[in-house]
């Protein structure tokens, strides 16, 4: 079969604590051989890649994006959301079931990952935990799991009833599932468009009160330790209110499998960057506070932050330039989040390079059971990032690979150029 | 689970160092009117004055300025007074006038505001005046077309023309014969604002505008129909000169405490007290149609924000009452008040032809109304 050399790199691998020179072998869509630099012979037909000077890391892993299919092929497909994917150095995206119809089947779940889908890189469905997302009726989660699935959430709207998110968590854990919960509570969001503040009152916008998320992730905290099951896991979605974070603290401290991801737009924006009606700085949850977007920042240094992921949510340009409270909610991630981890949280926040990459590949892994993924020993799946992590470029949302350029780090400077993105040891995307 | 609880301490809070946030880059069109914030005191000067010379010219003169330039009104909600004040405005310099509202035409089919802005400028409309329910569309639709923009009111956000004609009405009153305005004028005036501040985009553009000529500004109202931090939307601090814009590196500095108020606005719940510190009284009409569920007890309300003309005796016997409509006769006021002697608010109404007038003239005189890009 296929055999590749990553020759004169350095490797980086926080799931095995390497830094240092390494060539790599992969071979059958596995990682074969780590040798000391120059030790690796090629054989007939072995690719090699010459990786001089650039890093050789896991594949990142983004546990939060929307790919649109199946149902609005107009706004993203699963070939051109993991070609995003590739170009931004990930390697295994994790799924959003509010598609149309919504993920709550095998069938769909299966769907998503038939190879009639041309997806660039692994695609792991995360499927819905009530059918229909509507928050009444449980799935089948035995059956989901076996069909892919790798998580459950009604993401796009929270699990609000407290006797089916109890449920849920039960039978989630009874099949190792985890549950992610988009943290709203609805009643207190109605017809709003931005973080409830200074700004939405000046904007003449309703706002979504930071109590709306920390209140549910408190709720929820509150069922998984009546629960008493150590299989229990909640994982809450896009944490954007420092409420959150601190609940999230202190649930770990209390021993609870509780754990949570943060978007970049959410440790770099705040609701000031909603500007004049600016729709590309409109998501779900909303941007914050500076004391928000702070705490976000901490709780990724501090550790309690177990994830990036970057809610990557693609829409039509046309879907965009409406009245700001009309507009869809989020924004693209998947080609940003390594430049934008790498200038603000690496070079300014002076988070080592290792646990950048962890946060982006072996953490996120490790949360959703993601079996020889996010890391690069021996064995584990041929899934590789070759990059410079010094260059800096400017992202432009035109040359995007995805079909929507909703992104408000459009004409951003990003730090760390992707070389070569390989996907079980196809190279799935290669820089110019 | 291998989640790694990683032991780096939290750096000392500093501040990043990032560029600036760059200027907005509204208005497009130097003949917009969006915010009353793209106004200089300058410019606010000009147009009363403006709005002087139009309203004694000669009628027969009056309409040749603009004679036969063509003017769309867009109106996505009901109006009578801005509605009416902006046609007779055009018409009386000579424009031609086109209203669209969104009852009786594709709006109803499901056109966007964008393509009916460019539908509106390949029929040749030079200007739009828009009234739109949702705050930011006079934005969008200037972006989409390029044209000057008249904003009649958007949303719960501004309604700077409102804001122009109630500072003539008040300059006739407290400084008669002033020829121009700059950042002292209404020194050791105070208005006070009354009612459903929440949802009123006329209190927001003269939150924005009174304090920059001096004016001291209380708002006044129950906690639900005016929230603390209400105080935060004056011209202090204002989102409309510093606006990101797409490809804007900047991000503000970490720690940038939430607005902690303009030092000349306050608030007074105490309605009374307000009004006897007042020199104008401006009441504010109960949004129904933007409650949004919100209960209020009106009973209550009245008892405590109702403009009686036993309150004005008591409290403020030579305040201007300032409404601007439409007014609930009863409700936020009482008839007799609305008909009294302090009462300007058909002032007001009168007014607003010669602001507009003004304004009318100024979209289509900047020497940029095309539509295209610069």
């Amino acid at each position: 079969m296929t055999s590749l050399i990553l020759r004169g790199g350095t490797l980086v691998d926080p799931s095995a604590g390497m830094d240092a020179p390494k060539d790599l072998l992969l071979k059958d869509g596995r990682v074969a051989e780590i040798a000391a630099p120059g030790k690796l012979k090629p054989t007939n037909g072995t690719e090699v890649l010459d990786a001089t000077g650039l890093t050789v890391a896991p594949g990142l892993i983004d546990i939060h994006v929307h790919l649109r299919e199946p149902g609005q092929g107009y706004k993203e497909t699963i070939a051109t959301g993991t070609a995003a994917a590739a170009a931004g150095g990930f390697t295994a995206v994790a799924a959003m079931p509010n598609t149309h119809p919504v993920n709550d089947t095998p069938e769909v779940t299966r769907w998503m990952q038939s190879p009639d889908r041309g997806a660039k890189v692994r695609v792991y469905p995360i499927a819905a935990a009530t059918r229909g997302s509507k928050g009444e009726a449980l799935n089948d989660f035995a059956a989901l799991k076996a069909a892919g699935a790798v998580a459950v959430t009604d993401d796009g709207h929270p699990i609000l009833k407290d006797g089916i998110m109890r449920e849920t968590l039960a039978a989630a854990a009874r099949v190792g599932l985890s549950v992610i919960q988009h943290a709203e509570d609805t009643r207190m969001t109605l017809g709003a468009s931005m973080n409830a503040g200074p700004m939405a009152f000046k904007l003449g916008l309703r706002g979504m009160p930071p109590e709306a998320e920390s209140g549910l992730v408190d709720r929820d905290i509150r069922l998984i330790t009546e629960l008493r099951d150590a299989r229990a896991h909640l994982h809450v979605a896009h944490t954007s209110t420092a409420a959150a974070v601190a609940a999230v603290r202190k649930a770990r401290r209390n021993g609870l499998r509780v754990t949570c991801e943060v978007a970049p737009h959410h440790f770099l924006l705040t609701e000031e960057h909603v500007g004049l009606y600016n729709t590309n700085a409109k998501m779900n949850p909303p941007l914050r506070s500076a004391a928000d977007r702070d705490a976000m920042i901490e709780g990724i240094l501090d550790g309690v932050v177990d994830a990036i992921a970057t809610d990557h949510a693609p829409h039509a340009t046309h879907e965009k330039e409406v009245e700001f409270e009309h507009a869809p909610n989020g924004i693209t991630g998947l080609e940003t989040a390594l430049g934008l981890c790498l200038r603000w949280l690496h070079r300014e926040w002076k988070l080592p390079l290792g646990r950048v990459l962890s946060l982006l590949s072996a953490q996120p892994a490790a949360l959703l059971g993601l079996k020889g993924r996010g890391t690069l020993t021996v064995g584990s799946f041929a899934d590789v990032i070759v990059f410079d992590p010094k260059a800096e470029w400017v992202y432009h949302a035109k040359q995007t690979h995805s079909k929507a350029h909703n992104t408000p780090f459009d004409g951003w400077t990003m730090q760390g150029k992707v070389r070569w993105t390989i996907s079980e040891g196809r190279v799935a995307y290669a820089s110019e | 689970m291998a989640i790694t609880a990683a032991a780096t301490a939290v750096p000392v809070r500093r501040q990043l160092h990032l560029p600036p946030v760059a200027a907005s880059p509204f208005p497009y069109n130097p003949g917009s009117l969006l915010s009353i914030q793209d106004l200089s005191l300058e410019a606010v000067s000009h147009l009363l004055a403006r709005a002087t010379a139009l309203e004694s010219m000669d009628p027969l003169v009056r309409d040749q300025i603009l004679l036969k330039r063509r003017l769309a009104l867009l109106f996505y909600e009901s109006s009578t007074r801005t509605r009416t004040s902006f046609e007779l405005a055009a018409k009386s310099l000579g424009a031609d006038t086109t209203l669209i509202s969104s009852l009786s035409s594709s709006i109803e089919k499901g056109e966007t505001l964008k393509d009916t802005g460019l539908t509106l400028r390949a029929l040749g409309a030079e200007a739009i005046i828009l009234r739109h329910n949702s705050s930011g569309a006079a934005w969008l639709l200037e972006e989409a077309t390029w044209l000057p923009v008249l904003n009649a009111g958007d949303g719960m956000h501004e309604h700077p023309t409102q804001a122009l004609l109630d500072l003539r009405t008040i300059l006739a009153h407290v400084r008669p014969g002033a020829a121009s305005v700059s950042a002292d004028t209404l020194a050791g005036v105070t208005v006070t604002i009354v009612g459903d501040i929440l949802h009123s985009r006329v209190a927001r553009s003269n939150m924005l505008l009174l304090p920059r000529l001096g004016a001291r500004v209380i708002l006044c109202g129950p906690p639900p129909l005016l929230p603390e931090l209400a105080t935060g939307a004056g011209p202090g601090i204002s989102p409309h000169r510093q606006g990101p814009v797409a490809g804007d590196p900047g991000i503000p500095p970490p720690r940038q405490r939430p607005v902690a108020g303009d030092p000349d606005i306050s608030i007074e719940r105490d309605f009374d007290a307000a009004l006897r510190n007042s020199q104008v009284v401006m009441m504010l009409r109960i949004q129904a149609e933007r409650l949004a569920g919100l209960q209020l007890d009106l009973e209550q309300y009245k008892a405590s924000y109702q403009l009686t003309g036993a309150r004005l005796a008591a409290h403020a016997p030579s305040a201007l009452v300032l409404h601007p409509g439409p007014i609930i006769r009863g409700l936020e006021l009482t008839a007799g008040v609305a008909d009294g002697a302090q009462s300007a608010i058909l002032e007001q109404v009168k007014n607003g032809v010669a602001i507009r007038m003004a304004v009318v003239e100024r979209a289509l005189s900047s020497g940029f109304v095309k539509g295209s890009r610069p």
